[in-house]
């Protein structure tokens, strides 16, 4: 697509066409009260040769730390070829072109994308993706409130177990169109979903349930007992899952007695690197007799008048161009720059691939919980099986221990104080398959150096 | 040219209605609507029991091509959406008035339908564009 700069003169003669004076005069309809004029904190503009030494100092100061921190992002190993393809002027776009300019390549990558993710969940249909996981997850409950007719409530039950910036993001998405997210406690023994909690909403209108698989602590729920529970309780299933997991753990299609209804997620463990946060990619997918539902686009493989195969987008009926306010979203575009990196990446290393990399992140995980509870004053907090994270107790705050591990260049963790209170000092740590028995072994004795000193003080 | 039955009533927004002879109401699309719209991939018809108030979009629509609201013409309780059009959306492109009826409605006391029209006022709603 072909960047066309508009000049003074075809401004002019755009505005002279339309009759209208500026080009500030087409906001006139916004009352002066709302806008704004400045904007107080952001300095002034900087040149390039400026700018580029601000962005190379801040690079540095980041240096290369041992990453010990998941809790919803994953540092993965991700294959060389995957950003060398993905950067190529034919694929390397922010942006998803509209159907009059999508080429069959970027809607083939869509297609094997949709049949990749549909393949992991067990699903019938996914979309091209949407932003990353936590608005997934808002697409999720809005969409199973649409999905779900019969029930009148709008009641979505949010677990504690849930990634708490995902929970925080839903609810701000959603709350103003009427939905109510409602926590589910977490039962503090075990870090799983309370049965008690649960138990307590048998028989209520409930639209959907939110199960996480595995949950913000890397425990595992019981998503079969769950989505059975859901099912007798006349509820929906939306199952928010870390896809690296599906390639060992039975997948949302196949939960309890006929799966879950909506999987959604982020596929950021697939190719896409940390990036201080972001830009990720959320998935989606469905049962067929809620595609209409499903937000976003959806590619699909079809054959042109002559026979020939091809790709187009399909069900478009359900987007904003054509369904106007009553569209299944607001989402119009999707993260085709990303979704081209999962595909690639997960292309590369195959199925097999995949759960050596899984079995790779539980067994690092377990030798690193391992290697931690040895250390006088850590111990796991839960007992059962997790996938690639665990929770650790301290016996002292987490916040400073975080800090001087810091100083060490290990990123130890993070710190479930805020969003947990209820748990103590407690400390969630990952491993991925990056991380090396030499590595495991340097921050347990980094850790042990911390708590010893401390103590000593 | 398309059909505009005699015996049955109609709204400007393209809907016909039918009294049927237990006093529910048959509700669904013009055949003009449905040449309008093109052939028809999706119908959504509204649940047994559903409240509706005249002006309510009770259904909607998908073609290759559109989406679109039906509305009701009545206020009423619904008794049953058209179960065939779940799997034969095309049966309202095939037989409109007929086998592709999209509601029966129970109208509440004496919510007779106020706008509609018959079918000549209807023929010149579509003769004029409508």
């Amino acid at each position: 697509m072909p960047y066309i700069p508009h000049t003074p003169d075809d401004m002019r003669a755009m505005l002279d066409r339309i009759g209208v004076p500026s080009i500030d005069s087409l906001f006139d309809e916004i009352p002066a009260d709302l806008r704004v004029e400045s904007l107080p904190g952001v300095p002034d503009a900087l040149t390039e040769m400026e700018i580029s030494r601000l962005a190379a100092q801040r690079a540095a100061a980041d240096g290369s730390p041992l990453n010990f921190i998941g809790a919803g992002a994953y540092e993965h190993h991700i294959p060389a070829p995957v950003w060398a393809l993905v950067t190529r002027g034919e694929i390397y776009s922010a942006y998803t072109p509209y159907q009059a300019e999508a080429s069959q390549g970027t809607l083939q990558i869509m297609y094997e994308y949709q049949s990749m993710i549909a393949g992991l969940v067990a699903m019938d249909v996914s979309n091209a993706s949407l932003y990353e996981g936590a608005s997934a997850l808002a697409e999720a409950c809005l969409m199973a409130v649409r999905a779900h007719r019969r029930s009148k409530s709008a009641r979505i039950l949010m677990p504690e177990t849930v990634n708490p910036v995902w929970r925080r993001v839903a609810s701000a998405i959603t709350e103003g169109q009427g939905l109510r997210l409602e926590n589910v406690a977490c039962d503090a023994a075990t870090g799983r979903i309370d049965p008690a909690a649960l138990a307590a909403l048998a028989g209520e209108d409930i639209t959907a349930l939110v199960v996480p698989q595995p949950n913000f602590f890397g425990q595992l729920e019981d998503a079969d007992a769950l989505t059975r529970w859901a099912r007798a309780n006349g509820a929906l299933v939306i199952a928010a899952v870390n896809p690296v997991s599906l390639a060992v753990m039975k997948p949302p299609g196949e939960w309890g007695d006929g799966g879950a209804d909506i999987a959604c997620g982020d596929a950021q463990p697939f190719g896409v690197p940390l990036s201080s946060g972001g830009p990720y990619v959320g998935f989606m997918a469905c049962r067929m007799e809620h595609v209409r539902q499903l937000p976003g686009r959806i590619a699909g493989r079809t054959v042109d008048t002559e026979g020939k195969p091809g790709f187009t987008l399909t069900l478009q009926a359900r987007e904003q161009h054509i369904r106007r306010a009553k569209a299944t979203s607001n989402i119009c575009t999707n993260q085709g720059l990303l979704m081209s990196a999962a595909t690639i990446h997960l292309a590369l290393i195959g199925p097999t691939g995949l759960e050596r990399v899984a079995r790779a992140c539980i067994a690092r995980t377990s030798e690193l919980v391992a290697a931690l509870t040895q250390l006088p004053g850590v111990r796991a907090a839960f007992p059962g099986p997790r996938f690639h994270e665990a929770v650790l107790r301290l016996d002292r705050p987490v916040a400073p221990v975080l800090e001087a591990l810091a100083a060490d260049g290990i990123i130890g963790g993070f710190d479930l104080a805020r969003d947990y209170p209820v748990l103590g000092d407690a400390l969630l740590v990952c491993a991925t398959e990056t991380r090396t028995r030499a590595d495991i072994e340097a921050y347990a004795r980094a850790l042990g150096g911390v708590l010893g000193r401390a103590a000593a003080t | 040219m398309s059909q505009i039955p005699a015996d049955l009533r109609y709204t400007k927004s393209h809907e016909w209605m039918r009294t049927l002879p237990d006093g529910t109401v048959e509700i669904g699309i013009t055949d003009h609507a449905q040449q309008s719209l093109g052939d028809l991939v999706f119908v959504e018809v509204p649940e047994a029991g559903r409240r509706l108030t005249a002006g309510d979009a009770c259904a909607v629509v998908e073609s290759v091509k559109a989406a679109s609201d039906v509305y009701s013409p009545l206020t009423g309780e619904v008794v049953a959406g058209n179960p065939g059009l779940a799997t034969q959306p095309e049966l309202i492109n095939k037989d409109p008035f007929g086998e592709g009826w999209i509601l029966r409605l129970k109208p509440s006391g004496g919510s007779a339908a106020a706008e509609s029209l018959d079918a000549a006022a209807y023929q010149a709603v579509v003769a004029a564009g409508g």
